[in-house]
């Protein structure tokens, strides 16, 4: 019972965090049907950026703030200075270009912060809380992960269900031709679309970072996890995306703490197939009429 | 009104439009006929920006519009029901309204409630997403959508497409009060001409991507020779 609830509790405070990558992949997705392989060193960038400041002496949340705001503007000089020009070109070049900036962001983080491990902090603490006089595994950074992220997906829902710019954002994403003849700047709306996935993917990679130790590479791994958690949640929703990132978590937790941590990444991609196999439009997919 | 002066454009080697002129007159509806594959679609997609012309231009007032983006045309007044597909199928009825309702007329409820009164089917289905309406209420979304914009130009493609006999006939009629009531300039393009020309000012036949001829509704109707070889009835 005891290792039931702490495998249940580290998995969704993992869940939270693959889903939050998971976030960031659908929003590109949807918008430009690119899958986003550079948002892990993105996220890693603007980590780097929060630990200077932390470092210098700032608050933790100065930090925080500074890397979201970072994300957001990377996010949105990538779509307008790389991707905008692939527009019309082959997918092929969207996937190499996205890979390409993935191996220039790295070089260019190892040369300007360092290629050795640096440790980052985590506000709210990281000892389990404490019921009767067991500690559970659940801290309060666990708490602080799975809340943000909760909050972020409301605040999506928001945004996209019930304000004009959401509705001109899905618009873009759904039918670019016909919102361009309805007046909507399908542009910007890209744009805006990049930036805030860059927001959510710097959110996933100050909550991996936290408690951990920061390294060019440190993301890398979660990319697997975060594309397993998209394709689950079908790829193109993000309340999908939210919940294949928790399905995901619980399960490979699930996994290490019932049969072995080494098998953790191979029951990744068992889950990837078996989804891929028995149902490719997600988890959730209606069965709808695709468009010809 | 639009002016059309030797609009030229193609499609890599194929010249779907070749040196068409015509003026769409403002308060008037010109319908544009022509057998498929005649140039009817690419000459209102290249109205609208979709397709830039090789040659020529389109005016509408000062504007000319083939140097104009596609995005910026309906806050000139220009708006566009493409062929088929205009519905966006991953929104609801009425977000798809309310899209049309977001440029430049900034139209509120009550204008969104003059649609569904226009269009009652739409009211019954507002909340659902619009893949699960039929082809003839998909139709009427996209025009009370493009309605919604408050356009002073409106370029159909195919309006009636699908549509059962009476709502043509509800569309035909709200387009006529319009153009008279509010002087609306209408560009029809219609695979039916008999119906069309019942209830245009005037119209222009395309033949592989070249104006043939043009005139009023009526002369294009009484023409028999030019309705057997062109317009099919
Ligand atoms: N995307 C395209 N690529 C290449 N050729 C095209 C394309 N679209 C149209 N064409 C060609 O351009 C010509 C004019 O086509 P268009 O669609 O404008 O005709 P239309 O008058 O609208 O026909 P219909 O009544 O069938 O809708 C045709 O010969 C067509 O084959
Ligand atoms: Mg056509």
């Amino acid at each position: 019972m005891q290792q039931l609830i702490t495998t249940v509790l580290t998995g969704l405070t993992l869940g939270a965090v693959y889903a939050a990558f998971a976030l960031a992949l659908v929003l590109i997705w949807r918008a430009t049907r690119i899958v986003n392989f550079a948002q892990a060193p993105m996220a890693m960038i603007t980590t780097y950026i929060a630990l200077v400041l932390i470092d210098a002496g700032m608050s933790y949340w100065v930090g925080f703030a500074a890397a979201l705001v970072s994300g957001l503007v990377l996010g949105a000089l990538v779509e307008r200075f790389v991707i905008r020009h692939l527009t019309g070109k082959s997918e092929i070049n969207a996937v190499i270009l996205t890979l390409g900036l993935f191996i220039v962001i790295h070089a260019l983080a190892a040369l300007i912060f360092g290629a050795r491990y640096r440790s980052f902090p985590a506000p709210f603490g990281l000892r389990g809380f404490q019921v009767g006089d067991t500690t559970i595994a659940l801290t309060g950074f666990g708490v602080f992960t799975i809340l943000s992220v909760v909050g972020v997906m409301v605040l999506l829902v928001l945004l996209f269900r019930g304000t004009d710019v959401g509705l001109r954002m899905r618009a873009s994403a759904f039918n670019q031709e016909m919102a361009r003849l309805l007046g909507v700047r399908v542009g910007r709306m890209l744009t805006l679309g990049w930036a805030l996935a860059a927001v959510v993917g710097s959110l996933s990679g100050l909550l991996i970072a936290g408690g951990g130790l920061v390294h060019p590479s440190y993301m890398d791994g979660v990319v697997v996890y975060g594309f397993v958690a998209a394709v689950l949640g079908g790829l193109d929703s993000p309340p999908g995306a939210v919940a294949g990132g928790v399905i995901l978590g619980l399960s490979l937790s699930l996994v290490s703490g019932y049969v072995g941590s080494e098998l953790v990444p191979l029951a990744s991609l068992v889950i990837l197939m078996a989804v891929l196999l028995v149902r490719p439009g997600g988890l959730f997919a209606q069965v709808r009429e695709r468009r010809v | 009104m639009l002016t059309v002066d030797d609009l030229t454009a193609s499609y890599g080697p194929v010249t779907a439009l070749d040196g068409v002129s015509f003026e769409a007159p403002r308060g008037e509806i010109t319908a544009v006929l022509g057998a498929n594959g005649a140039g009817k679609t690419t000459l209102l997609r290249t109205v609208s920006g979709l397709i830039r012309p090789t040659r020529g231009t389109a005016r509408l007032g000062e504007h000319d519009l083939t140097s104009v983006p596609t995005e910026r045309m309906a806050e000139l007044g220009l708006a566009h029901v493409p062929e088929g597909r205009g519905v966006i199928t991953e929104l609801t009825v009425e977000e798809n309204l309310r899209l049309g309702a977001l440029g430049r007329g900034r139209r509120g409820p009550a204008d969104l409630d003059r649609a569904y009164a226009l269009f009652p089917i739409l009211a019954e289905r507002r909340g659902r997403s619009a893949h699960v309406l039929s082809g003839g209420e998909r139709q009427m979304l996209v025009i009370a959508r493009a309605l919604l914009a408050a356009p002073s130009v409106l370029l159909l493609d195919e309006p009636s497409l699908g549509l059962a006999p009476r709502i043509v006939a509800q569309i035909f009629d709200l387009l006529r009060s319009l153009v008279e009531s509010d002087g609306l300039t209408v560009l029809l393009v219609e695979q039916n001409a008999r119906s069309a020309l019942s209830i245009a000012d005037r119209g222009v036949v395309l033949n592989l991507g070249r104006v043939v001829v043009r005139d009023t509704a009526a002369a294009l109707a009484g023409d028999d020779a030019l309705r057997h070889a062109y317009l099919g009835f």
